[in-house]
């Protein structure tokens, strides 16, 4: 087994990663690792979607990971181990049954646990209303960002308004 | 459809028109979607996945009003067919090399493709010729409504449209735009524009995607986060940092002609004369040489030479191309033979239309 290059340890995550055209080859530890990968130098944690699928292949010798790799999706009877070591899922219900595994992964790639854009016209009313509201929140998000304000402020008043209609618990809070 | 038919065309996405077409060649969005009520394709035996290519295909098939379909079970094709399809950017090599029922709905202009047991149950792809991801979003929204009016898609409110890999989840959206870049990478300054590509989290690959080399300085690039952004943010990210793109290489092209005008029409004509007298050429070569002489027409060190002749040869050389045009198979020696055959018939003929 490779020992980490960072300290005497085990290597359990071995990176591949791509800049600038070079390609760099890290083996580490996992405390190293988290260390490496939350460090400021590095690309930002959602822009290393390859690197992460590396790390999720080679990862099996983790001892951490044995509890989470028992767990068997009851609808196509994949394991989660199975999942990380073809970086493929089995069904769309896995994403029920390794809800809980899957988040922080989701979280890793896409910096997001929200879907917001586009949804299937035949959901139910209520849930596209919800969602219309996530979608909103989600814009004002990056009009703030992008220092829009009047955008911002008119979105804030359909949020406002979609609030009410939706009879949001926001209004009870206050 | 018929592929023989294809070898005397091209797609509509190489004509070179539309925006800013003498840097982009092409923009892409794909959607990636998945049915409900099967197992995505890991778990899904010979059985299921014809089931669900028989049911993918017939959606595909009521389509036909809106965008003319052809389709083509790509699962019976041989070797070389596939390998054409995936030159010609209609399949992507995943397809090409899985196995069992597969297949894949191509519109006449070739710039729809509808893949059925790709990654996922239907990958789904629009390509524009040009700087024109608006169209290609317009377009693909629809046949993407079209066909979940009719199916189910597996989708949670959370991660939205469920898909086999984690990093498609969400809007299952790919946008691209591939980019020929010549004066960036002779002037060495198109390290710059990965890294900042990178830090925006957009990523950048060759012709073919995934994992192929930059060939002929073609760039792609494309979103990599699929969750948590709409499929307009997403398109916006990119239509922000493709002007910028577009003005670096210009202003580096301009720089070359300010620095050195001679040297750089000097190579330029050498590249166009190699390609027009060449007796053996390797594809590598002449996509080095076809890319010279593609900035050159640009910058009018070429004149009485279309561009859209140049983006056709680009595919048209490589290899199953080729051995469709000859009507047999070619090893790697006697392609090299063929291809300079091939060049110098299309740049007389290109020649000749002009006097």
């Amino acid at each position: 087994m490779k020992k980490c290059q960072r300290c005497s340890k085990p290597a359990s995550l071995h990176i591949t990663e791509i800049q600038s055209g070079e390609v760099q080859e890290l083996h580490l530890c996992e405390s190293c690792a988290q260390g490496y990968l939350s460090s400021a130098d590095t690309a930002e944690p959602e822009g290393d979607v390859e690197s992460l699928a590396a790390q999720l292949a080679d990862a099996t010798d983790d001892e951490s990971y044995d509890a989470l790799d028992q767990i068997v999706c009851p609808n196509c009877g994949i394991s989660f181990r199975e999942f990380r070591s073809q970086g493929r899922l089995g069904c769309p219900h896995d994403y029920v049954a390794f809800e809980e595994e899957l988040t922080p992964l989701l979280e890793n790639i896409h910096g997001e646990t929200q879907h917001c854009g586009k949804f299937p016209k035949r959901a139910p009313d209520a849930s596209r209303r919800q969602y219309e509201l996530i979608k909103l929140r989600n814009e004002l998000r990056s009009a703030v960002e992008e220092e829009d304000y009047e955008a911002a402020a008119k979105l804030r008043d359909d949020i406002q308004n979609l609030e009410t209609e939706l009879g949001h618990p926001a209004d009870e809070l206050e | 459809m018929d592929l023989e038919s294809l070898t005397t065309t091209s797609g509509e996405w190489l004509r070179g028109s539309g925006p800013e077409s003498a840097i982009v060649i092409s923009s892409r969005i794909r959607l990636a979607r998945n049915l409900a009520q099967f197992p995505f394709l890991t778990r899904a035996d010979d059985g299921v996945r014809s089931e669900i290519e028989t049911l993918l295909r017939s959606k595909i098939e009521n389509l036909d009003s809106q965008c003319n379909l052809g389709y083509l079970d790509v699962g019976t094709l041989n070797d070389l067919d596939r390998q054409f399809l995936v030159e010609r950017q209609l399949i992507s090599r995943e397809l090409a090399e899985s196995h069992g029922s597969r297949g894949v709905g191509i519109s006449e202009e070739e710039n729809v493709s509808l893949m059925i047991n790709e990654e996922d149950h239907l990958r789904m792809q629009v390509l524009r010729s040009g700087f024109a991801l608006d169209d290609c979003w317009r377009e693909i929204n629809l046949i993407d409504d079209a066909i979940e009016s009719e199916v189910t898609y597996a989708f949670s409110e959370r991660w939205g449209y469920l898909t086999a890999c984690p990093t498609n989840v969400g809007t299952g959206i790919r946008v691209s735009v591939m980019l020929h870049l010549p004066a960036l990478v002779l002037t060495k300054e198109i390290q710059k524009v990965f890294q900042a590509l990178q830090k925006i989290s957009l990523a950048v690959r060759g012709l073919y995607g995934e994992g192929s080399q930059a060939m002929g300085d073609f760039y792609q690039i494309s979103n990599q986060v699929t969750l948590g952004k709409s499929e307009e943010q997403v398109i916006a990210a990119i239509q922000d940092v493709v002007p910028n793109i577009i003005d670096y290489e210009r202003r580096m092209r301009n720089e070359l002609i300010k620095q050195n005008r001679q040297g750089l029409h000097d190579q330029v004509s050498r590249a166009y004369g190699i390609l027009r007298n060449a007796q053996t050429i390797s594809s590598e070569e002449t996509m080095h040489l076809l890319s010279s002489v593609r900035m050159g027409i640009d910058l009018e060190l070429i004149d009485g030479l279309d561009m859209s002749t140049i983006n056709e040869l680009f595919i048209q050389t490589q290899p199953a191309h080729l051995q469709k045009i000859q009507h047999e198979p070619l090893e790697s020696a006697e392609r090299n033979a063929v291809r300079a055959s091939y060049l110098r018939r299309r740049l007389s003929a290109a020649d000749a239309e002009r006097n």
